[in-house]
């Protein structure tokens, strides 16, 4: 009761200083260390469950995961990626990696195999899949490394291979699995972009059968993606709504990967 | 007698602070995913005077062999550094703090002037109200700089869903180029923006973190004007 007759002295120049400093540099100090401890718990994180994807914190895979969401918005059929003149291609297309290509293989014996959902196993030759309309592109293709070179390359687009040989139905799922003959190396794409129209199933290279350490018979190309998901020797193809195998996936990149 | 001189909004100084650890996170998963493809290098008439990074960098820091590691910090704090970055534009705008900020006129020629004062070569700095002429235009480069950052950023992210963006940034191969060197550039901000600092004092740094200078102003002389000096 006494209290409320006092009046309420004002601060002196120098209180006020004061205050404001303990409160600032307080705040500060306290923010400074939830930064730092929230910093130490990401990077201390436990790595996810190996499923699809695996390798990378768990956080970090789940905004990996949310960020593609968010970009995934932005795509569209009508985004095609840049193409140039037939003489910018490079003569010398930079090979990267061996993985999937280092088992025992006759090229003679290759067939495509491709798995529908109902389990039916259709096989293709490569013959079959020359006889259809080709489609060339030059193009900058991309790795998830940083480098970039322009290459020419030529195939069957993928939505024409499904549309001719009547797997509409299968393009309901929401991915497309893809494996080298060994199943060493897997891809996992998300339907979009598997039927982009400059997606194919290529089997040339500057107008060449494509080279056995390119992926010969048949290899992806896929420019709305990194070069990781642009798998070589293609042995089998499946449809799924969850995501099927992919390699670097399972090594901690993101599972989308797209340009 | 003491005053207290209001110096610094509160959301001036919670951005500048939330950007400091980001922007380091960003320039570190930068320098993991750059490793993967380190081909710049400042190469002179076929002789190479600096090779971006030399291996005992790399070592130093850990850096090799981390790409998809940096990809994943990389693209959750750009997010950070995004929305940071529009909040504090957004403000400076809205509050007419840019007013203090953006160059004038005659900030390029006096901050020729600064920097002579500043190297001690010239006696007088010229006269400036928050900020003198050197930091309107180091301060307004850094923002935009920022801004560059996200655009050359999303061109080489997202290449063929925003190749507007690319052919804005002159292409792919131009596009990661500027965003490495504004990078680069940030590191040198960062050098100078220090011993700045430094050199400027306590009072100076303090009102980064608590908003305000405290001046140190003799109390007026009453001056009697000779007339009625209106």
């Amino acid at each position: 009761m006494e209290n409320k007759a006092k009046p309420k002295k004002e601060l002196t120049i120098e209180q006020k200083i004061n205050r404001r400093n303990f409160i600032s540099f307080g705040v500060f100090g306290v923010m400074g260390a939830a930064a730092w401890k929230g910093w130490s718990w990401l990077y201390n994180a436990p790595k996810e469950t190996a499923s699809a994807t695996a390798g990378a914190r768990l956080p970090l895979r789940r905004a990996l995961n949310k960020t593609e969401l968010a970009f995934r918005n932005f795509f569209s059929n009508n985004h095609l990626v840049k193409t140039y003149p037939k003489e910018m291609a490079a003569k010398n297309v930079k090979v990267n990696s061996f993985i999937g290509l280092k088992s025992k293989f006759e090229i003679a014996d290759w067939r495509l195999q491709v798995v529908k959902q109902s389990g039916e196993v259709l096989s293709f030759t490569i013959d079959q899949i020359k006889a259809l309309p080709k489609t060339e592109i030059i193009y900058d293709f991309k790795c998830v490394e940083g480098w970039d070179q322009i290459q020419h390359w030529g195939g069957l687009k993928v939505i024409d291979f499904i549309e001719h040989f009547g797997l509409a139905e299968e393009t309901k799922a929401a991915y497309v699995g893809m494996m080298t003959p060994d199943k060493v190396y897997q891809v996992g794409l998300d339907m979009p972009s598997a039927l982009h129209p400059q997606t194919i199933l290529a089997y040339e290279m500057n107008g060449q059968p494509i080279p056995i350490n390119h992926g010969a018979p048949l290899r992806l190309i896929i420019p709305v993606k990194y070069g990781i998901k642009n798998i070589k020797r293609i042995g089998s193809i499946t449809f799924s709504n969850t995501r099927p195998p992919d390699y670097w996936a399972r090594a901690g990149y993101d599972y989308y990967s797209g340009l | 007698m003491k005053t207290i001189k209001e110096k610094h909004s509160l959301l001036m100084r919670w951005t500048h602070w939330v950007n400091f650890p980001i922007l380091t996170i960003m320039i570190w998963s930068g320098m993991l995913i750059y490793w993967a493809s380190d081909t710049y290098s400042i190469t002179l008439f076929g002789h190479t005077y600096f090779k971006f990074f030399p291996q005992g960098f790399y070592k130093t820091f850990n850096i090799p062999k981390r790409l998809s590691e940096g990809m994943a910090f990389h693209f959750l704090f750009m997010w950070a550094f995004a929305l940071n970055g529009v909040v504090y534009v957004l403000y400076t705008i809205i509050s007419g703090a840019w007013r203090e900020l953006v160059p004038q006129r005659k900030s390029f020629k006096e901050a020729w002037q600064v920097l002579l004062h500043d190297l001690h070569i010239r006696k007088m700095a010229p006269p400036q109200n928050k900020y003198n002429a050197a930091q309107r235009i180091a301060y307004t480069a850094i923002i935009l700089m920022g801004f560059g950052s996200l655009v050359t950023g999303l061109a080489i992210y997202k290449p063929v869903q925003f190749s507007t963006v690319v052919w804005l940034c002159g292409g792919y191969h131009f596009a990661r180029i500027l965003h490495f060197a504004l990078t680069i550039g940030y590191v040198f901000f960062f050098l100078i923006h220090i011993i700045q600092v430094i050199l400027a004092g306590w009072n100076n740094f303090r009102s980064v973190i608590s908003g305000f200078e405290v001046v140190n102003s003799a109390p007026k002389k009453l001056t009697v004007p000779a007339e009625d000096g209106k």
